[in-house]
């Protein structure tokens, strides 16, 4: 069955479905994250003493990481432009690019991990760390999403540039959607969890 | 989007100064936690940081600027949902 509306918008509501869908997604996505951010601060204001996160975190690998995620954010939107001047080649540089931003962000995170399980610091081993892993575990989880999702637009999806270029543009803008919110999460969890 | 080269041109030029400001609102950020604040003035300057951060990236590379109103009535709708859900905690 054909999805209708894909490519040209839809009369009632003025979007492609596509796109309109990808929102409904995005509106869900902040519930999943807004519950576990209400948790956090339940967590934080019935407990008599919680550590300050920067005393248990590292701050700098945080702090890269988060400008590797935004450095991420601004090569999808430029592909997404190279795109849109019908520049493939660039297109896949910074499409490239994005994903490539992406993995070090993993390997930074999973450094931090790492150390963390170095010094027995677990989920199960009291109520920051077991919220600090379970935001950014689904976190990184969203992130290795979109390295998936970004990768196979840029390998065997970008065949569909051939045959619908302007589809493959609309798929584009809504992956990007998906990629900036990753983007968008992270920044509040940085301060969030690291700085306060 | 049906939109013109120079359009798109010029919406680069904007992603790219969105990008600087970004960057330096990162360091800010990390700033402000050596200044060691009391924990409320920490946390308001904080969120009020990450909001600045968030809005721009919303607004510019998610392309809010010039959005369809439905989807600013679907983010209006979650946005109501996500501040009670935020409340709950602080109503016992």
């Amino acid at each position: 069955m054909q999805i209708r509306f894909i490519t040209k918008p839809n009369p009632m509501t003025g979007l492609t479905n596509a796109k309109l869908g990808t929102w409904c997604f995005l509106a869900s996505e902040i519930m999943l994250f807004g519950g576990l951010f209400s948790a956090y601060i339940l967590l934080r204001t019935g407990s008599t003493d919680w550590p300050a996160g920067y005393e248990l975190l590292n701050v700098p690998l945080a702090f890269i990481n988060t400008l590797i995620l935004i450095g991420s954010s601004v090569t999808m939107v430029l592909a997404w432009a190279a795109l849109a001047l019908k520049d493939v080649r660039r297109f896949r540089i910074w499409l490239g690019l994005t994903v490539l931003l992406a993995i070090v962000f993993l390997v930074i995170k999973g450094m931090e991990y790492g150390h963390k399980f170095e010094h027995h610091h677990f989920p199960s081993s009291n109520n920051f760390y077991a919220i600090y892993f379970t935001l950014t575990g689904l976190h990184a989880l969203h992130i290795i999403g979109g390295v998936v999702l970004n990768a196979y637009y840029l390998f065997p999806g970008s065949r569909m540039y051939k045959t619908d270029p302007e589809q493959f543009l609309y798929r584009i803008e809504c992956a990007g959607l998906y990629w900036h919110f990753v983007d968008l999460v992270w920044i509040f969890l940085f301060p969030v969890l690291y700085l306060l | 989007m049906a939109e013109s080269a120079e359009h798109i041109q010029k919406q680069v030029r904007i992603y790219l100064s969105v990008f600087a400001v970004l960057m330096v609102l990162t360091v800010v950020t990390v700033a402000i936690s050596y200044l060691h604040l009391s924990t409320g003035k920490a946390i308001a300057l904080a969120l009020v940081v990450a909001s600045i951060k968030a809005s721009l990236v919303a607004l510019y590379f998610m392309h809010l600027v010039s959005e369809k109103k439905i989807v600013y009535a679907i983010l209006s709708l979650t946005a109501f949902f996500f501040l009670i859900l935020l409340l709950i905690p602080n109503l016992q």
